[in-house]
C-alpha cells in the first residue's frame, strides 16, 4: 500500500539495547534508548505501539530495522533489514559528508569505516572482545560503577600494558594488578587504552586513521576517558575529532534513511500484529530441563543439606583459633576455626579491587570480638592462599602462604576422607584435581581461553538486570534450556544473542548458561569422557557451585551425584585454617591488634633494571616495615634461595644471540630472531659469514617490539610467536641492512624421529605473510625464497640458484659456505647436548629436580615464555628443554598420531625420556592458537601418564602474567614432593 | 567373527567385510559424494552417505577429540560416532570411509584422531578405510585400482560440472526447482551409467558433458544481472553445508549468484605440489615424471569439461588449472602447499577476474594454513584489486550463525551498493 507519508523510523536492536528514532520530514520527533533485557520482541511491540499511538497517530511510515540482534525481528515482523555498519555509512553520508573515518564501538562489536579514499569497512572478528561489554566486565571486576570508572580514568599516573585482544585475556592481566595493589585510576585508564590499541591495531590493520574522525556508539558516548585515550593515541586535533549529537542513535538514523530509499510506507499496526502473531521459532537447540518438577528439586536439596558443619559463637569459645584467608580473583574469603574445626567467624566478600582494606576490616572485627570476650581466644596460626597470597602474607605477617590446590585438597579431605576428585569453579578459575593414594595426581586449571566461569554468570546477570543468584535461580525450572555450546565467554555472548533472536526466555537462557559453564569445565578443562574419568567421590566447591542450577547441571552432565559442602565458597579459606592448625609454630607471627590499628600502606611503581626482562614492579610498603614487591618474573624479591645454575633455556638463548661476530665486507644481512630462525641461526650465521656478510640479528623481543608491528598482523588468532615476527622485521627495516633474510621452509632438518620432517604451516610460510603485509624500503631486499635444508646435496645446488639472484657469488663460495653451515649447526647441537648432560649430572649429584620444558625452539624467547624458566630455576630446579633432551637420544617414539613435524617429534622423544628418570618431570608450553599442539598435548599426556608421571600444560600468549603459572608450578612441585614422600 | 589387525595394530578391512559391512561416508560435497557413493555401490559395497545434521554431532566431536582440533575434524569424527550410536547401524558390521591426504597441515592427522576417538568412544573394532592416492594403509577389502581411480576422477569432474551449472542457473530459473531437478536427474542418470558400463574414457565423458550442458541450457531462465559472490576456504568448510551452516543456501536466499570453485583444481594442485617440491628442493626425476603424467591426465579431463562449457556460449567457463596457477604467481610462492596452499589465494584472484569480486573466505577457527593463504593474503589482493570485497569467516563449535551471517551481510551490503552504482552509471 503506497501512501504518502512524512514519517520515517529507524530501529536499531543491539545485543543489549534497543534504539529508535522517528523523523517527521527532516526533524527528529521521537527518540528512545533502552535496555531490552533479552526481551526484544516485547520491547519492540511496546515501543512501536507507543509510537503508533502518540507520534504517528496511525499514519503510515517508512521503517527499517538494523543491529546485531535485529535480524530476527526483521524476519518476524517482515520489516526490511539493513546491516548496521552499512546503516552507519548511510547516516554519515547524509548528515556528515565531510567525515573521513568512523570508529564505532558497540556492546560487543567494534567497527571502523574508512569513507574517503578507497572506502572500506571492517568489523572485529569473532575472537575480539575489547568493546562495551568488556568495559562492563572490567567495572564489575573493579567493583565500581561505570560513571566512577570513567571519572577515575581521567586522572591517571601510569598506563599498564593490558592484553587488548579479548576480554578474557585482559582480565588475566588486570586481576594480578588489582591483587598487587595497583591504583584504580591507573587501571581504568589502562583498560581504556587497551580498547584503543585493539581498535587501532586489530581493526585498522595498518591503514592509517587520519583526517576527520567520527566516534560513535555507547561506550564512546558515555566515557570521556575513552574518548581522551583515542584522541591522544591518534594525535587528533580538536576539529578533527567529531562526536556527533545523537551518537547513540546514529545507526538508527541510518536505518531511517535506508527505509526511505529501500521500502514503501506501511502502517505500524500491521507490523505489531504480525509480531504478536509470530510464534517464537522453534528451531533452536534445546536441552532437557534441570528439574522436571518441584519434588525433584526438594529431593536434591535434602540430599545436599545432609553434610553438616558446625558453627560456634566466638564468645562461647575458649582456646586457640586458626585463621584462613583465601584471596581469590574476584572475592576474598576469611574463616576462623576452633581447635575442633568449628567455624567461629567467616566472611565471603567481593574484593572490589580493595584486597587489603577488606582484610583489615575483618581482622579488626575479629580482634574486637576476641577483646569483648576478654581474650579467651588466641589466634595461634594463620595461612593464606590465592592470587593475593604474597601481598596479604607480607602485609599482615601471616604464618603460612600455601598454594590453592593444597588449600582446597586439605578442606575437601576433611569432609570426605576418600575424596578422589575435586572441582572448584570460582570467579575466574576452574581448578580440578584428581587424587590418588592421598596425593594430588593431576591438576587441571582452565587455560586463558576458557576462563569466564563464575564471574561470567555474574556479568551476564548484571547486564540483564539481575544478581547472579537470582539469575541462576531462574533457570532451575526452565522448560527447555538453550544449548549454548562450551566455548569461551566471547563466544557465549554471541550464542546468547542468537538464542535471544530465536526467542528464548530468560529462564531458558539462565539454565543454558549454567549448563554451558559446566560443559566448559568438563569438556574444556577436564576433558572428560565419562564419570569414571573423574572419580567416584567427587567434591564440588567454589562460589559458582552455590548456585543450585550449576550444581544440578554438573550432576546431570556427568550422571552421578556429587557432594557440595555447606561452605562451598569458603573451602579454600577453611583449608588454610586447617593447614594453619596442623602446622603450628611456637607463636603466630600474625599482626597484633595494636599494629593493626596503626596499619599503613603505600604503593609506588618502578621498572626493575636487574635483568633484560625489565619487569614493571609494584612496590607495597607497610607500616610493619615489610615490603612487598610484585610484577617481577623471577623470585629475586621473594626471599627465596639462590637460583640453580643450570637453565638450558637461558643458556641456549644467550648462545644464539652471541653468534654473529664477523664484520663482513659484502654487506649487511638481517635475520629476524623468530620461529624456526632460532634453531637455524647457527646454520645461517655460519653460511653468510662464510660469504663475508655481516649478520645483524633483530633485537630481543619485547612488548614494545610487538606493538610496533601489531598493525600489520592480518590474522588475530595466529599464535603469539608468529605475531612477534612483524615487530622483528620492522626493527630490521630500521637497522638499514642491505638484505633481510627470512626463507620459507616447508621442511626442517630430518632427524629421523618421525614419519616426516615438516615445519608447521605457520612456521613454514610466515615469510609470505611478511611479504604481503609489510612495506620494505626501496634499497632493501627481502629474501624469502623457498629453501630446503634437509638434504645438503640439494641445498648447495639450490642455494647458488637463489642467492645469485640477489648478489654476485661463485659456486665454490657457496660450496664452502654450505659446508661450514652444516658443521656449525652440528657443533651447536653438540654443545647443547653436552650442556644438558652436565645439567643432568649436576641434578643427580645434588639431588635436584629436573623440569623439562616441552616446547618449540622459539619458546626460549623470554617474551614468549614470559620467564617461566627463571621462575622454575628460582624454585631450585634444573631447567632443560625438549630440544636438548631430544638431541641426546636417537630413537623413535611410537605414537598414535602422525608424527610428522620435526619440532614436535622431539616432544614425544622428550616425554619418553622423562619417564626414564625419576627426578625428571615435564611441563609442556603451548602457545595459544597452536593447532598442532591440539594433537601433541593428548599424546604427551598419554606417554607420561601411562608411565606414572604427572602431566602439566601451560598455555602462553601475549598475557604477561605469571600468577596462574606460579600456581601450576607450585602445585606440581608440591605434588611431586607428596608423591616422593608417599613412595618413600 | 574375526577382526584382523596389521602389525601396527590397525583394524584391517577384509574381503569378507566388503560383503557384510555397511560403509559410512562423510558428505563433504553433496553432489560429488553422491556420485562416489553410486560408484562404490556399483562395485559391491553397501554404503551410506552421512547427511545427519544435529547437535549431537558437535557434542560427540567435543567429547572425543581435543577441542582445539580443527572444526572439520571435530565434525567428521562427531558425525561418525553419532551414527554409530544412533542405532541405525550395527557397530559390529560398520566400517568408516575417510579420505587421507599427506602434508604438513594437521589435517593429515584426521584418520589417526578418528581412530583414537573410536577407541575412546568404545568402538576400537570399527575398521577405518583410508582413501588416498599415496598408497598409505592397505586394506584387502578395498583396493585403489586404476579403474576405480579413473571412476572417482570422473565423479569429481561430473560433480564440478553439475555444481557449476546449477550455481549459474538456479538464481535465474523461471520455475523454481527446475535446476535442482536437472541436477538430481543427472546424478541418477550417471549412477545408472556407472552400473551398466565400465567405460569411462574421454569419449563417454565428452558426450555426457555436452548432454549435461545442453540440459541446463534448456532450463527457462530470466537473466537479470545479479551480484556474484564466491566461496573459497578450507576445503571441508568451503563445501560442506554441515560445516558452513548452509552457506550456499544462505547466499542464494540473499538473491545473489553463488560461485564455488570446483574440487578438481584441488586434486590437480595436490599432484602439482609433488612436482614443485622436486623443483625447489630436489628429488627423484622419475617420481617427477610420474606425477607430471598424472597431472596431464587430470588436466586433460578438466579441459574437455571446460571446452564443453565454452562451446555452449551460455555459461561462463572456469579457467584451467594452469591459468589459475599463472595468475597467482606474483602473490604467493608455489611452494606454499600445506592445506589449500596457494590454490586458495589463486581461487580468490580467479573469482575477482571472473566478476565475483565479493568473496566469503571460510575457514575453521584457528586454521593454520588459512592464516597464511587466506587472511594473510587479503591485504595484498585488495591492494592490487581495489574492487575486491572479501570477508573472512571463522567456523567452529562455538561460533554462531547470527554472527557469521551479520558479517557476510555487511560484505553483501557493500557488494550490492557497488553493483547498483555500476549498473546506474552504464
Amino acid at each position: 500500500m503506497l501512501r504518502d507519508t512524512n514519517f520515517k523510523i529507524g530501529l536499531d536492536v543491539g545485543s543489549t539495547t534497543i534504539k529508535c528514532v522517528v523523523f517527521k520530514e527532516q526533524n527528529i520527533v521521537f527518540k528512545s534508548y533502552e535496555r531490552h533485557k533479552a526481551m526484544i520482541k516485547e520491547k519492540a511491540i511496546e515501543l512501536l505501539s507507543y509510537i503508533n499511538k502518540n507520534i504517528l497517530k496511525n499514519a503510515p511510515a517508512y521503517i527499517s530495522v538494523t543491529g546485531s540482534s535485529g535480524l530476527g525481528l526483521s524476519q518476524d515482523a517482515n520489516i526490511k533489514f539493513v546491516q548496521e555498519v552499512y546503516a552507519t555509512k548511510i547516516a554519515a553520508r547524509k548528515h556528515y559528508p565531510e567525515i573521513d573515518v568512523i570508529i564505532e564501538l558497540g556492546g560487543e562489536d567494534a567497527k571502523i569505516l574508512f569513507l574517503s579514499g578507497a572506502p572500506e569497512v571492517r568489523m572485529n572478528g569473532s575472537c575480539a572482545g575489547g568493546t562495551g561489554a568488556f568495559i562492563d566486565q572490567m567495572a564489575v571486576l573493579l567493583g565500581i560503577d561505570l560513571k566512577e570508572f570513567d571519572e577515575l580514568s581521567l586522572n591517571y599516573n601510569k598506563l599498564y600494558t593490558i592484553a587488548s585482544r579479548c576480554g578474557v585475556f585482559a582480565k588475566s592481566d588486570i586481576q594480578p594488578l588489582i591483587n598487587q595493589g595497583a591504583q584504580k585510576n591507573d587501571l581504568t585508564a589502562s583498560i581504556f587504552q587497551a580498547v584503543v590499541n585493539q581498535s587501532i591495531g586489530g581493526l585498522a590493520q595498518g591503514r592509517e586513521i587520519k583526517g576527520k574522525v567520527m566516534f560513535l556508539g555507547g561506550p564512546l558516548t558515555f566515557f570521556s576517558g575513552l574518548r581522551e585515550r583515542f584522541i591522544d593515541s591518534l594525535n587528533l586535533s580538536k576539529d578533527n575529532a567529531i562526536f556527533p549529537e545523537n551518537s547513540q542513535y546514529f545507526v538508527a538514523l541510518g536505518a531511517a534513511e535506508y527505509a526511505t530509499e529501500a521500502t514503501t510506507p506501511i502502517g505500524l499496526s500491521s507490523i505489531i500484529n504480525s509480531l504478536k502473531k509470530e510464534k517464537n521459532s522453534n528451531n533452536k537447540a534445546t536441552l532437557p530441563p534441570l528439574f522436571d518438577n518441584e519434588d525433584e528439586y526438594e529431593e536434591f536439596l535434602s540430599r545436599q543439606n545432609k553434610i553438616a558443619i558446625n558453627f560456634k559463637d566466638i564468645s562461647q569459645y575458649t582456646g586457640n583459633a586458626y585463621l584462613g584467608i583465601d584471596a581469590g580473583s574476584t572475592t576474598i574469603k576469611i574463616v576462623l576455626i576452633s581447635e575442633n574445626n568449628e567455624i567461629l567467624y567467616s566472611k565471603y566478600l567481593s574484593n572490589g579491587g580493595e584486597v587489603l582494606g577488606i582484610v583489615i576490616e575483618s581482622l579488626k572485627e575479629i580482634y574486637d570480638k576476641i577483646l569483648s570476650c576478654n581474650g579467651k581466644v588466641k589466634i595461634a596460626g594463620s595461612a593464606v592462599t590465592g592470587y593475593g597470597e604474597s601481598l596479604i602474607k607480607t602485609a599482615f605477617s601471616l604464618d603460612h602462604g600455601i598454594v590453592e590446590t593444597i588449600a582446597h585438597f586439605t578442606s575437601a579431605r576433611h569432609f570426605l576422607p576418600n575424596v578422589d576428585f575435586i572441582i572448584d569453579i570460582g570467579g575466574q578459575d576452574i581448578k580440578c584435581f584428581k587424587l590418588k593414594m592421598g596425593a594430588i595426581d593431576s591438576i587441571m586449571l582452565n587455560e586463558a581461553c576458557s576462563s569466564g566461569c563464575g564471574s561470567f554468570l555474574e556479568t551476564f546477570a548484571t547486564a540483564l538486570g539481575y544478581t547472579a543468584p537470582e539469575f541462576a535461580k531462574k533457570g532451575l525450572f526452565a522448560k527447555s534450556p538453550v544449548d549454548l555450546g562450551s566455548r569461551c565467554t566471547v563466544f557465549m555472548n554471541s550464542s546468547v544473542k542468537q538464542a535471544q533472536k530465536e526467542g528464548a526466555t530468560i529462564e531458558d537462557i539462565s539454565a543454558g548458561l549454567s549448563i554451558s559453564i559446566v560443559k566448559n569445565a568438563i569438556y574444556k578443562v577436564i576433558r572428560a569422557q565419562s564419570p569414571n574419568d573423574l572419580g567416584t567421590n567427587i567434591v564440588v566447591q567454589g562460589g559458582t557451585f552455590l548456585n543450585d542450577a550449576v550444581l544440578r547441571a554438573f550432576e546431570k552432565e556427568i550422571g552421578i551425584n556429587v557432594i557440595r559442602t555447606p561452605i562451598s565458597g569458603l573451602m579454600g579459606a577453611y583449608g588454610c585454617a586447617l593447614y594453619a592448625k596442623n602446622n603450628v609454630s611456637q607463636t603466630s607471627s600474625i599482626i597484633t591488634p595494636e599494629d593493626l590499628k596503626k596499619f599503613s600502606h603505600s604503593v609506588t611503581s618502578t621498572t626493575c633494571k636487574n635483568c633484560p626482562n625489565n619487569c614493571r614492579l609494584t612496590i607495597n610498603k607497610f607500616g610493619n616495615k615489610n615490603i612487598f614487591i610484585s610484577g617481577n618474573k623471577c623470585n629475586k624479591y621473594n626471599n627465596i634461595a639462590e637460583s640453580v645454575k643450570y637453565n638450558v633455556v637461558e643458556y641456549t638463548y644467550n648462545k644464539l644471540i652471541d653468534l654473529p661476530n664477523h664484520k663482513g665486507k659484502r654487506g649487511k644481512i638481517g635475520i629476524p630472531m623468530v620461529l624456526n630462525m632460532f634453531e637455524n641461526l647457527p646454520f645461517w650465521v655460519a653460511f653468510f659469514e662464510s660469504l663475508d656478510f655481516e649478520v645483524i640479528i633483530s633485537p630481543r623481543s619485547s612488548r614494545e617490539l610487538y606493538v610496533s608491528g601489531q598493525h600489520t598482523i592480518p590474522s588475530d588468532t595466529v599464535c603469539y610467536p608468529a605475531k612477534l615476527v612483524h615487530g622483528h622485521i620492522n626493527s630490521l627495516i630500521n637497522e638499514n641492512v642491505d638484505f633481510i633474510f627470512y626463507p620459507c621452509m616447508t621442511y626442517n632438518f630430518d632427524e629421523h624421529s618421525g614419519d616426516n620432517n615438516y615445519n608447521c604451516p605457520v612456521v613454514a610460510y610466515y615469510p609470505e605473510i611478511i611479504k604481503s603485509n609489510i612495506i620494505f624500503k626501496n634499497n632493501q631486499k627481502f629474501i624469502m625464497d623457498y629453501v630446503g635444508i634437509d638434504k645438503p646435496k640439494y641445498f648447495e645446488k639450490f642455494a647458488f640458484k637463489i642467492f645469485s639472484k640477489y648478489f654476485s657469488v661463485e659456486k665454490k663460495e657457496i660450496k664452502s659456505a654450505t659446508y661450514k653451515a652444516y658443521v656449525a649447526y652440528k657443533n651447536y647441537k653438540q654443545d647443547l647436548k653436552n650442556y644438558a648432560s652436565e645439567a643432568i649430572d649436576y641434578a643427580n649429584q645434588n639431588n635436584k629436580k629436573i623440569i623439562v620444558l616441552a616446547c618449540r625452539p622459539y619458546h626460549i624467547d623470554p617474551e614468549i615464555n614470559h620467564g617461566i624458566d627463571r621462575l622454575l630455576s628460582s624454585y631450585e630446579t634444573v631447567v632443560l628443554t625438549s630440544d636438548a633432551i631430544a638431541y641426546q637420544s636417537d630413537y623413535r617414539v611410537k605414537t598414535n598420531v602422525l608424527n610428522q613435524w620435526t619440532y614436535h617429534a622431539r616432544l614425544y622423544t622428550a616425554a619418553k625420556e622423562v619417564t626414564k628418570h625419576e627426578n625428571m618431570n615435564l611441563i609442556q608450553l603451548v602457545s595459544f592458537g597452536c593447532g598442532v599442539d591440539a594433537i601433541t598435548t593428548d599424546e604427551i599426556r598419554d606417554i607420561l601418564e601411562s608411565n606414572n608421571k604427572l602431566y602439566t600444560q601451560i598455555k602462553i600468549d601475549e598475557i604477561n602474567n605469571l600468577g596462574a603459572t606460579k600456581i601450576r608450578i607450585r602445585s606440581l612441585l608440591a605434588a611431586i614432593e607428596e608423591r616422593n614422600n608417599h613412595y618413600k | 567373527m574375526g577382526i584382523n589387525y596389521d602389525k601396527s595394530g590397525r583394524v584391517i578391512f577384509t574381503k569378507q567385510m566388503k560383503k557384510t559391512y555397511k560403509l559410512l561416508i562423510p558428505n563433504m560435497l553433496p553432489i560429488h559424494f553422491e556420485l562416489i557413493k553410486n560408484i562404490l555401490q556399483q562395485r559391491g559395497y553397501d554404503c551410506d552417505l552421512l547427511k545427519s545434521n544435529n547437535t549431537n554431532i558437535v557434542k560427540m566431536g567435543l567429547q572425543n577429540i581435543h577441542n582445539d582440533t580443527c572444526y572439520p575434524c571435530l565434525l567428521v569424527v562427531g558425525q561418525f560416532i553419532d551414527a554409530l550410536k544412533s542405532g541405525k547401524y550395527d557397530p559390529n558390521k560398520t566400517a568408516l570411509f575417510i579420505t587421507q591426504t599427506g602434508g604438513g597441515c594437521r589435517a593429515s592427522n584426521y584418520i589417526h584422531l578418528l581412530r583414537k576417538a573410536l577407541k575412546k568412544a568404545g568402538y576400537p573394532h570399527v575398521p577405518v578405510v583410508s582413501v588416498n592416492l599415496a598408497g598409505l594403509e592397505k586394506n584387502p577389502g578395498f583396493k585403489m585400482s586404476l579403474s576405480l581411480i579413473k571412476q572417482l576422477v570422473s565423479a569429481l569432474i561430473y560433480g564440478d560440472m553439475l555444481m557449476l551449472l546449477e550455481n549459474q542457473t538456479k538464481p535465474y530459473e523461471v520455475i523454481k526447482g527446475t535446476t535442482e531437478q536437472t541436477t538430481k536427474h543427472w546424478v541418477e542418470k550417471l549412477a545408472c551409467q556407472y552400473k551398466s558400463s565400465n567405460e569411462f574414457g574421454k569419449k563417454v565423458m565428452t558426450q555426457n558433458f555436452n548432454n549435461i550442458v545442453s540440459d541446463y541450457a534448456n532450463i527457462q531462465i530470466n537473466k537479470t544481472p545479479k551480484v556474484k559472490v564466491g566461496i573459497v576456504g578450507e576445503i571441508y568448510v568451503k563445501y560442506s553445508p554441515l560445516a558452513n551452516n548452509n552457506l550456499s543456501d544462505f547466499l542464494h536466499n540473499e538473491n545473489v549468484e553463488v560461485v564455488i570453485p570446483g574440487i578438481m583444481d584441488f586434486i590437480i594442485f595436490k599432484v602439482d605440489n609433488r612436482i614443485v617440491d622436486i623443483d625447489i628442493y630436489g628429488g627423484s626425476k622419475l617420481k617427477r615424471l610420474i606425477c607430471y603424467k598424472f597431472k596431464k591426465y587430470l588436466e586433460g579431463i578438466q579441459n574437455i569439461f571446460i571446452d564443453s562449457i565454452k562451446k555452449s556460449n551460455k555459461f561462463s567457463p572456469p579457467s584451467s588449472f594452469e591459468t589459475i596457477k599463472k595468475n597467482v604467481k606474483s602473490y604467493i610462492g608455489y611452494g606454499a602447499k600445506m592445506g589449500e596452499g596457494w590454490l586458495l589465494t589463486a581461487e580468490m584472484i580467479e573469482l575477482i577476474k571472473d566478476g565475483a569480486e565479493n568473496i566469503v573466505c571460510a575457514q575453521p577457527f584457528g586454521c593454520l594454513p588459512n592464516h597464511i593463504v587466506g587472511k594473510g593474503m587479503v591485504r595484498q589482493i585488495t591492494n592490487k584489486n581495489p574492487m575486491a570485497n572479501i570477508v573472512c569467516v571463522d567456523y567452529d563449535p562455538g561460533a554462531t550463525k547470527v554472527n557469521q551471517e551479520n558479517r557476510i551481510k555487511l560484505m553483501l551490503a557493500t557488494a550490492k551498493e557497488r553493483f547498483n552504482n555500476k549498473n546506474n552509471t552504464i
